[in-house]
């Protein structure tokens, strides 16, 4: 006997991300979802996020690693509210965990809402997590190549990060290859070229996403 | 890779169907997955084997169907198929589309064996040895 089912998977996953997307926008919260690889410097783009906009937004980090709080020490050294998840060895974020952690947060101050998901190029993509943008980073030192290997999490992103592009010349990084191989993933990803240790061309980036928390404003 | 967290996904899906239904027991699963996730068909089968045994979907079979992605353009409105490298409209070349499909993860349907106990008392004995 057949039963028929016709119900996406990631069910429990989708639920409760609806559910957090629903806290994110009674609350008037932006949320974003920074994807990359172990050391892309995620954690350096946020401080240099909060930099640039902290004259302008209320914000907070929600930090996703394996283990240790290290990088939720950093944002909060900066005087940022910073909550640690550690997933104990998941290679993800997943909505309960946000959920968890939503409860530390004084979320009716927030406008602006900053994860950090775990480092990892694959997984992440899979998981909706209840946010308004999902954006990753790749930095030079990883190589040019990397969209060919990992197209899902380019197609994904809504703006992709070229951080550390200070060392552009030391790792022989062909640029124009990647412009074009990200733009024929995901022909409307902007591509920021960014030094989030030095500063250097974050407005750009912080102007886009100052774009996307007013666009998101005047829609809820 | 998370194929673990999604066959355990599927299983409490299907289980809960099939009890919902009073079958006691599960002989296949299927489910549809868009070539744009990043779903492994070796890894899903490896979970599948990992995870069923002491369920009632134990020996039950995992059938995946694959979906091709496929974009419309939002220029010249041409639907096409594409691989996951290539999205731009092969009529125009506009960056401006829209997928369709590809991005699925959805469980269709299961297979069950009725419930003995609650079947019908005139259908066939489950074991009726082959005639003649
Ligand atoms: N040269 C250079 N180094 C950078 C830049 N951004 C980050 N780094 C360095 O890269 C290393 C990793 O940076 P993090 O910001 O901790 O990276 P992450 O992605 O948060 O790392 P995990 O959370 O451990 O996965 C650190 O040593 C940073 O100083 C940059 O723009 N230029
Ligand atoms: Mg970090
Ligand atoms: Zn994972
Ligand atoms: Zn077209």
């Amino acid at each position: 006997m057949q039963i028929d089912i016709s119900r996406p998977i990631l069910d429990k996953n989708e639920r409760l991300a609806a559910e957090n997307r629903a806290i994110f926008d009674a609350a008037g919260i932006f949320v974003l979802d920074l994807m990359a690889s172990p050391g892309a410097g995620k954690t350096s783009t946020i401080l240099a996020t909060i930099a640039a906009l902290r004259g302008r937004y209320s914000i907070a980090v929600i930090e996703g690693d394996i283990a240790s709080s290290v990088d939720a020490e950093k944002i909060a050294a900066h005087g940022i509210p910073a909550v640690q998840i550690n997933t104990g060895g998941a290679c993800h974020l997943e909505s309960d965990m946000i959920r968890r952690a939503l409860s530390s947060l004084d979320l009716g101050t927030l406008d602006l809402l900053i994860i950090e998901n775990v480092g990892n190029l694959v997984c992440p993509t899979e998981f909706y997590l209840g946010e308004h943008a999902k954006v990753m980073i790749l930095s030079v030192p990883e190589g040019h190549d990397k969209p060919y290997k990992y197209p899902g999490i380019f197609q994904i992103a809504e703006a992709v990060i070229l951080n550390k592009y200070d060392t552009i010349e030391v790792f022989d990084f062909d640029e124009s290859e990647f412009r074009q191989v990200v733009s024929s993933l995901n022909p409307k990803a902007p591509v920021f070229p960014i030094s989030a240790t030095k500063g250097d061309s974050v407005e750009l980036w912080a102007e886009w996403l100052a774009g996307r928390i007013e666009a998101n404003k005047a829609r809820t | 890779m998370h194929e673990m967290g999604i066959v355990s996904s599927i299983l409490t899906s299907a289980e809960e169907a099939a009890t919902r239904e009073g079958a006691t027991r599960i002989t296949e699963i299927r489910i549809t997955v868009g070539e744009l996730t990043e779903i492994v068909d070796f890894a899903l089968q490896f979970a599948f084997e990992a995870l069923t045994p002491g369920t009632i979907a134990e020996g039950a079979t995992l059938t995946v169907t694959r979906l091709g992605a496929k974009s419309r353009c939002l220029e010249c409105q041409t639907e096409y198929e594409h691989d996951r490298f290539e999205m731009l409209c092969p009529e125009c070349g506009s960056f401006a589309c829209e997928l369709l499909t590809g991005r699925e993860l959805e469980i269709d349907s299961i297979e069950v064996d009725p419930d003995e106990s609650t079947a019908p008392a005139s259908g066939p004995p489950a074991e009726t040895p082959p005639q003649g």
